[in-house]
């Protein structure tokens, strides 16, 4: 229980340990950081993880494969439709079968709008966190009606376990293209909105520019991945550059951070990718529709999954950053191992460094800019 | 009329002079209840868009603060583990009386999908207890909101001054 | 580069030490000495060509059949878009291994995550502690005999049936029920009621 003390290390200066978290607003979720601080600098944030370490691991093993589907939800619940489909990918790869193209599509579809939902999310709480609170609320009001949208596709707000093993569980409901592509046009609005109500807001920017600066080989050597990465100057997405699915259908860019108002890798810079982000999202939605084939929804699969005793690593390129799931099969109906890599647990271990220097208020911008979820690093 | 046996006086005296005034307090109480924010889990993202501006729990008074001293009941969002739980207890001891739990989505009801789990704890009423259950794996705002709603109706029907409960009141405390 | 190619070039520097691919099951795989893995990764990380810059995961898998306890690394380069899978072997009684965190950072973590959930110690690491699990945690639950300790703190871990506490309430409720239309003359009735 000491750990729980606030308490003064020398009685000569500031210094003191004290606990951020694990029940805090700005830790985005159950995390907990040993702050070391001196007056306002940090000495040192040592993250302490695990208060949502919910076994997933283990009861991927205890149940079958089509089973595991919904726990795969709960990996990444602000950008569930990624997890679903990163699982799906490894044992289809597992099994050896092809996913029918309208599947494909539809997974894709499904896929950039939940990236923008958890986008708007992302972005909202980091405004938050910096102080400003109704952007956030902006950015909740787009998430419904994607919500909604996804709801009419799935059945579901938040944990949508939509993708199947083999294809996708429904076909699009009547009406919904015209729904999404009212949408777009309404959200291709508001990004420009959102950029005047907040990202080039001057304090804004002030607040975030040449703070926890993170170069592009150091993001590489601590393993962070998507907009971090990007943010970071690292031009690398795995949609692009090791595609899956029906990505190298769509034509889209890959933003990159390159110092918008200050060093490459700074806050604003991993902040803004996301912004930019979504417009992309957006691009590869219409596209998608457009280009939308007919035809099956699932493969045929066979109703008692057992593949082949083998291993296989199915990654997609989540909201987060690379989500990678590495499954081993023993032969029988469950499988042997099952193992989820995910973008914010490396995001988080690379804190420790980063925080040393830094303000006790600039803290909160890394984390925030670093868009972890607590669940993405216990699983 | 809410009248009350008030034990300290002695004997069964009646304190009906000040029933409307606990129904005026009471209504007062209901109306704005603030909820410590304990978001664990996938019903965080639920509980903070029932904060959003469709739902919007604050037109029932219901304010979100993230201190536990200025909170009357704590909103118990998602899986509870065995290393969260501690904390829990914590931040239930902190909470000024009268105070009150709302127990968000299976998880937090009984441990729901991760029943399973090895570090999960089975429902949060075996760490503090819980005046309402909401059920859902997340349970829709709407559906939070029917909870708050039901907790209003537990505060409005019981004497204010009298609701104290120890600490360590729940099963294996 | 293939993975093969990658293979070949990692077999003619360290010759026996690197077990030979395993059959394409899908993804490819090949097992390294213990006491090589950090030079391997140096060599894989560095060499020009090569350049696997990034550690794309670190995790482990028991095999109580076997006796041992694997570490699998996955590695890929951003530069050159190839990747292979290492494979290392330890004793499932005291499994060591050294680290890699010198070679790449993120190692830190990962390395930690193992060393908590299935027992690997990893010689070398700077801060190795559990990581998810509390401190006073006994066992490494991805182990596939862990058996679960029953709760932890004084917290169980059985959660009653609840079929069988509504039906203690339904009960109770058909009896107070009861209780009300009976007379009140009756002696019984009156006492089981409440008295408010």
């Amino acid at each position: 229980m000491e750990k729980l003390i606030l308490r003064r290390v020398d009685r000569q200066n500031e210094e003191m340990i004290l606990n951020f978290g694990p029940q805090h607003p700005s830790t985005h979720g159950v995390i907990n950081f040993l702050v070391e601080t001196d007056g306002e600098v940090l000495k040192r944030a040592t993250p302490d993880v695990g208060y949502l370490h919910r076994s997933i691991e283990k009861i991927g093993e205890l149940v079958g494969y089509p089973g595991f589907m919904p726990y795969t939800d709960r990996v990444d619940y602000v950008a569930a439709m990624f997890a679903n489909e990163g699982y799906a990918i490894a044992v289809e790869r597992l099994l050896k079968i092809e996913v029918p193209q309208r599947a494909q599509w539809l997974r894709a579809i499904s896929c950039e709008l939940c990236r923008i939902a958890s986008h708007l999310v992302s972005v909202g709480t980091m405004v938050m966190d910096i102080g400003a609170f109704t952007p956030m609320l902006h950015g909740i009001r787009e998430r419904e009606t994607i919500n909604d949208l996804l709801e009419a596709l799935c059945g579901a707000r938040l944990t949508y376990n939509y993708h199947r093993i083999g294809g996708v569980a429904f076909d699009l409901p009547e009406g919904w293209r015209d729904k999404v592509l009212h949408f777009l046009d309404h959200f291709d609005k508001f990004l420009a909105e959102f950029d005047r109500l907040i990202s080039f807001n001057e304090i804004y920017v002030k607040r975030l520019a040449n703070v926890a600066v993170i170069p592009g080989p150091m993001a590489i050597n601590y393993g962070l991945v998507g907009p971090n990465l990007r943010g970071s100057g690292v031009d690398w997405d795995v949609r692009r550059d090791l595609p899956y699915g029906a990505y190298p259908n769509f034509k889209f860019d890959v933003p990159v951070g390159k110092g918008f108002f200050g060093t490459a890798g700074d806050s604003f810079d991993r902040y803004y990718v996301r912004c930019l982000e979504m417009a992309e999202s957006s691009k590869i939605v219409r596209q998608a529709l457009d280009s939308l084939p007919e035809g099956e929804i699932t493969a045929k699969v066979p109703r008692n999954i057992k593949p082949e005793a083998g291993e296989a690593l199915g990654r997609v390129e989540s909201a987060r950053g690379e989500l990678a799931y590495y499954v081993i099969s023993d032969g029988t109906n469950k499988a042997y191992r099952v193992r989820a890599r995910t973008g914010s647990f490396t995001a988080m271990c690379i804190i420790e460094d980063i925080s040393r220097g830094l303000m006790v208020a600039d803290l909160v911008a890394l984390i925030s800019s670093l868009d972890v979820v607590a669940p993405e690093i216990d699983r | 009329m809410a009248a009350r046996m008030d034990p300290g006086i002695g004997g069964e005296v009646t304190l009906l002079h000040t029933s409307q005034l606990d129904n005026l307090i009471n209504l007062a109480r209901a109306s704005s209840l603030y909820y410590l924010t304990f978001g664990l889990a996938c019903c965080g993202i639920e509980l903070m868009q029932t904060g959003g501006p469709r739902a919007d729990l604050m037109r029932f008074g219901a304010i979100p603060r993230a201190s536990p001293r200025q909170a009357d009941f704590m909103i118990v969002a998602g899986t509870l583990t065995y290393k969260m739980a501690e904390r829990a207890r914590l931040l239930y001891d902190q909470m000024p009386e009268p105070k009150y739990v709302i127990s968000m989505g299976s998880c937090s009801n009984c441990g729901g999908l991760f029943q399973l789990g090895y570090s999960v704890c089975k429902g949060v009423d075996k760490v503090i207890p819980v005046d309402v259950y909401v059920p859902g794996c997340p349970p829709r705002p709407e559906a939070l909101t029917e909870g708050l709603l039901r907790l209003q109706e537990i505060v409005r029907s019981e004497p204010w001054s009298t609701k104290r409960r120890p600490a360590a009141q729940a099963e294996g405390a | 580069m293939t993975t093969h190619e990658i293979h070949e070039r990692l077999k003619a520097r360290f010759g026996d030490d690197v077990g030979p691919l395993s059959e394409p099951k899908i993804d490819a795989f090949c097992v390294v000495k213990a006491e090589r893995i950090v030079e391997v990764s140096r060599f894989l990380a560095a060499e020009p060509g090569l350049e696997l810059d990034f550690l794309e995961d670190l995790t482990a898998v028991d095999w109580p059949k076997r006796n041992v306890i694997e570490v699998v690394y996955h590695l890929l380069s951003y530069r050159h878009r190839h990747s292979i899978v290492l494979k290392v072997e330890a004793d499932r009684a005291a499994p060591v291994v050294p680290t890699v965190e010198g070679v790449w950072k993120t190692a830190n973590w990962f390395e930690r995550e193992v060393y908590d959930l299935f027992g690997v110690t990893f010689t070398g690491h700077p801060d190795l502690r559990r990581l998810m699990l509390p401190d006073d945690w006994v066992g490494h639950p991805l182990r596939k005999d862990y058996q679960e300790a029953g709760g932890w703190h004084g917290i169980s871990n059985v959660r009653e049936n609840p079929l069988v506490e509504l039906k203690r309430l339904d009960d109770q409720r058909r009896a107070e029920a009861a209780a009300k239309a009976a007379p009140p003359a009756a002696p019984d009735a009156a006492a089981a009621a409440p008295k408010a």
